[in-house]
């Protein structure tokens, strides 16, 4: 089924409800519900509010270093012999990811609604480092949650977080990586709620985080659209982007939805390989349910258990998915693919050889596919992916497998 | 009547306050969660929260944490919860059995065939801790259709607007958590507490049970004074996780525990 969208369609969601067709929604204890109504009340109202778009649009510009250029990837093109990749080079932000978007505007939705403690989950690292270097910025007391194993395999953010003064709360209950960082996130906020503000890092968690932070992430795609115009004349033809929760992607794909000759393609973590189970792939192969404060699609057994997951990346080593990404597959207007660890390893290899630039290895993930995909579309098309971010932090782990010791 | 309204009515026309128990099913093992029930029923108990395990337990600290954990290792599904309940209804038919858990393992199962399932198995109420009532609008007729007590929390951060939505969409008691926080903290603050559960009082006729930071006879008594019912749940399941080998030491230190909250409850009759 694909659904021809409009821009009344998309104006009406998510409903006053949070909801995105059948997702999305507020599912949260009771404690934290007058915080999110709050949340919600201020956010529509500053959504509207000149002075707080323009203090947004002026961070991102001098701050983060905006707008991140569209790159044509010319020998990458060239060995791939089909259509022309460009690159959205989010790894050129500051902080070197997408993941700084929206920190810079929930840090100042912290600061209209007076909060002075910010508490942030983080799975890769990076979304950690967005918010500390937010918070340093800002002066606010920084509380990041991270699996424990995590902790080990992005080590380097843990000590540049620290750098920032945040301090590094390591979750050792569950499965040890992100959905674990997010409940202990969760149980912070509850305990805090009078005074934290909690910056949740993708389009996840309850209404309206997965509405604000599309929002704040929705430069990347309004960027990439006039860039693209003004490039080549003419809109692209494929948008690739990586998904954990879905932020850059959504972000990526949120301005072009209502342009039909525009296909999306979100890459989920394939591990290693679907049909062993041992992947992070919920749109691929997950079904729906309810988890962190949203339906969604779920990786989970018969029983409602959240199953164990498995990536390379830990930024994309996370059962759901944002809420919108699953009404967008149920309606037919994005794909969901997957592409495996060891795929996503040869594509980081790929990206830094032929074109200099050393992707993170969520982002690996998009290039992964887009090459697949561009070698089967015509030379005179274009595809664009999002370069979410960059791969210093991933040295080691690359290192690691290549059995080498830094 | 549901049978949580008759024993919460009865209860009041003697002036007394209900104790209800919460434990997690399957912890330490499926096979023991009937007997402890029994044990507590022994002890006189008035309402048993039967915990569902989940593998995400967002609202709960480390002790139930960890009993989620023992309990799924041993594969207490929602189904074997469900068992449980029916093997516990084949001795004791009077007292209520509340399950309380999160809303996932009733996704997959299926509104329509849980709602089947828990009258069949004779549970009496059903809280889920991430259902708020907003959400609750396909669940709430299937419960109400069959007689199942929908239980939601109250909080000291919810609104008076709040307390009376949420109490029209209640029935049996309300739950109301002590303060902002996890399972198992220990911040309680008795005069906070009362204040605000005589409040909710002034909004809804409905029974008040307060549950998080209870812990013994004199916190059950302090927080029975000032409402219907007190909620104990920390303490027992630590006092599980401490005997999990010995069942009937197990036994022997829950009824120890319960005892003496019944007494202090009790001496507050009017
Ligand atoms: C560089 C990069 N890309 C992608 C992701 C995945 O997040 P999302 O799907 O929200 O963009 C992360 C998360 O840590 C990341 O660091």
């Amino acid at each position: 089924m694909s659904v021809k969208l409009t821009e009344e369609m998309l104006t009406a969601l998510p409903d006053a409800r949070g909801h995105f067709g059948a997702f999305g929604g507020r599912f949260v204890s009771e404690t934290l519900m007058d915080s999110l109504m709050t949340l919600e009340r201020e956010y529509l109202r500053l959504k509207k509010d000149p002075e707080f778009q323009a203090t947004f649009d002026k961070d991102l510009a001098d701050y983060v270093g905006r707008p991140s250029p569209l790159y044509f990837a010319e020998r990458l093109t060239r060995e791939t012999g089909g259509a022309q990749i460009w690159l959205k080079r989010e790894d050129l932000n500051h902080t070197g990811a997408h993941k700084v978007n929206n920190t810079i505007g929930q840090a100042l939705l912290a600061s209209f609604l007076g909060k002075k403690r910010i508490i942030a989950e983080t799975g890769a690292g990076q979304h950690g480092v967005a918010t500390a270097t937010v918070c340093a910025r800002l002066g606010l007391e920084c509380h990041v949650f991270m699996g424990a194993e995590d902790v080990q395999r992005q080590s380097l953010n843990v000590y540049r977080m620290k750098l920032l003064g945040a301090k590094v709360h390591a979750v050792e209950s569950g499965s040890r990586t992100l959905k674990d960082a997010m409940n202990d996130a969760m149980r912070d906020w509850v305990t805090n709620v009078d005074d934290t503000f909690y910056i949740i890092g993708t389009v996840a968690g309850p209404h309206p985080y997965p509405l604000l932070v599309r929002d704040f992430q929705s430069v990347i795609g309004r960027e990439t659209r006039s860039q693209s115009l003004e490039k080549t004349g003419k809109l692209p033809d494929a948008l690739v982007a990586c998904v954990g929760g879905g932020s850059n992607a959504i972000g990526m794909f949120y301005p072009f939805l209502t342009d039909e000759s525009v296909q999306l393609y979100g890459v989920e973590a394939g591990g290693l390989g679907i049909e062993t189970g041992q992947h992070a792939a919920p749109l691929c192969a997950g079904r729906p349910g309810v988890l962190h404060g949203n339906r969604t699609y779920l990786m989970e057994d018969e029983d409602g258990q959240i199953a164990g997951t498995h990536s390379v990346s830990a930024g994309l080593d996370y059962p759901g998915v944002g809420p919108e990404h699953s009404w967008l597959k149920d309606i037919g207007r994005a794909n969901y693919v997957s592409v495996t660890d060891d795929e996503a390893l040869q594509a980081f290899r790929m990206l830094t050889l032929v074109e200099g630039i050393m992707p993170a290895l969520e982002t690996a993930h998009a290039v992964a596919y887009a090459v697949k995909l561009a070698a089967t579309m015509d030379k005179d098309q274009m595809v664009v992916i999002n370069i979410s971010g960059r791969g210093d932090k991933d040295i080691h782990t690359i290192a690691q497998l290549d059995g080498i010791e830094l | 009547m549901s049978r949580i309204e008759g024993v919460l009515q009865t209860l009041k026309g003697q002036g007394r306050k209900a104790l209800i128990p919460f434990i997690t099913a399957g912890d330490p093992h499926p096979d023991e969660t009937v007997g402890l029930m029994h044990t507590m029923v022994d002890a006189g108990v008035d309402i048993i929260e039967l915990g569902v395990p989940f593998s995400d337990p967002m609202a709960d600290g480390p002790v139930i944490q960890l009993a989620c954990e023992r309990a799924l290792k041993h594969g207490t599904s929602i189904r074997r919860v469900l068992a449980i309940v029916s093997e516990f209804r084949k001795t004791n038919n009077a007292t209520p059995v509340v399950l309380m858990g999160y809303l996932n393992p009733i996704e997959a199962m299926g509104y329509e065939a849980f709602a089947d399932a828990a009258v069949e198995a004779g549970v009496d109420g059903i809280l889920t801790v991430d259902l708020p009532p907003e959400e609750a609008d396909q669940i709430a007729p299937l419960f109400a259709q069959r007689g199942l007590d929908p239980i939601f929390l109250l909080a000291p951060t919810t609104t008076d607007d709040r307390i009376r939505a949420i109490a029209d969409h209640s029935s049996g008691y309300v739950y109301y958590v002590s303060f902002n926080g996890v399972t198992g903290a220990a911040k309680i603050n008795v005069d906070e507490v009362a204040a605000k559960v005589d409040h909710i009082h002034k909004l809804t006729a409905l029974p008040v049970g307060v549950g998080f930071g209870i812990r013994d006879a004199e916190t059950a008594a302090a927080v029975g004074r000032v409402s219907d019912g007190v909620i104990v749940g920390s303490v027992l399941v630590d006092t599980i996780a401490r005997n999990q080998t010995d069942i009937d030491a197990l036994k022997r230190a829950l009824t120890d525990l319960l005892n003496p909250m019944r007494e202090a409850l009790d001496s507050l009759a009017s």
